[in-house]
């Protein structure tokens, strides 16, 4: 837990293993929030959910 | 002959009472069925909208256990169990709160969420953003312990190189608990509750029009 943390480098791009993971998460997330489908409840009088 | 006056004035006219003028604009922008909607349009119905309610939700956490960690003080939430435990709480809601945050930031970018008089909206989160940054950069130096002294002594030389170290001074360590458990997270609060009756006041932005322009 205590030793240092392998790092990526790429021309002017330097990040932590840690923050690589996270970022990639969020774009993960991120996308799969606009693709799955959302739970839809009653449709009201004017299109309304 | 002089005309009768009316008995009631006419609504158009500027009462003189602030409390009126308060309560009827109140009741013209953000009627208690804007407020408290039970029904949102159809175009909501995406999970890209929820980014912004789990944000407020890991605030909440944020806010609870900071609570409790500045009553107990750090010697509690460094040497006892259930001090680790709310240490932790607060630690990773604020890492939920960031990462939701930005999610939140992404979904609003991308359906150009500052349309149609809804600028201030953008602005105040951007306010939020720059904030909250500043918030958790000080609890890092409220943390009372050898990474917090790290911290400091490095971002020494780095403010005063911005020119803020006279009046923002990262040795103190009152100054930053201060501003970390008092005057930022009011700012902080206070700003997301305006975001919120904003939001409430003009509802959620119309997706933008497949055919082309803004809607």
């Amino acid at each position: 837990m205590d030793s240092p943390t392998t790092y990526f480098h790429w021309g002017f791009i330097l990040i932590s293993l840690p923050n690589l993971f996270v970022i990639i998460g969020m774009i993960v997330l991120f996308a799969a929030a606009v693709i799955a489908p959302f739970p839809h409840g009653g449709e009201g009088d004017d299109g309304s959910r | 002959m002089e005309a009768a006056k009316p008995a009631v004035a006419p609504q158009t006219e500027r009462p003189a009472s602030w409390t009126l003028r308060v309560r009827r604009a109140i009741e013209e922008h953000l009627p208690t069925d804007h407020l408290l909607p039970d029904r949102q349009p159809y175009y909501v119905g995406s999970w890209v909208y929820v980014f912004g309610v789990v944000t407020i939700a890991a605030l909440v956490w944020v806010i609870v256990s900071g609570v409790v960690l500045s009553f107990m003080g750090p010697q509690w939430w460094h040497d006892s169990r259930l001090g680790h435990f709310f240490n932790s709480l607060h630690f990773w809601s604020v890492q939920l709160f960031f990462l939701f945050m930005v999610l939140h930031l992404w979904g609003q970018y991308f359906m150009a969420g500052w349309r149609s008089g809804r600028a201030a909206t953008w602005m105040i989160g951007v306010v939020i953003f720059g904030i909250s940054i500043l918030t958790a950069f000080t609890g890092y130096l409220s943390q009372q312990n050898f990474a917090s002294q790290f911290i400091a002594v490095n971002a020494k030389d780095a403010m005063n190189g911005a020119g803020v170290g006279a009046f923002f001074n990262v040795l103190n360590f009152g100054q930053m608990y201060g501003l970390h458990i008092m005057l930022l997270p009011v700012g902080v609060t206070f700003l997301v509750v305006a975001h919120i009756v904003m939001v409430r006041a003009r509802g959620v932005v119309k997706p933008i029009d497949p055919e082309g322009g803004a809607r």
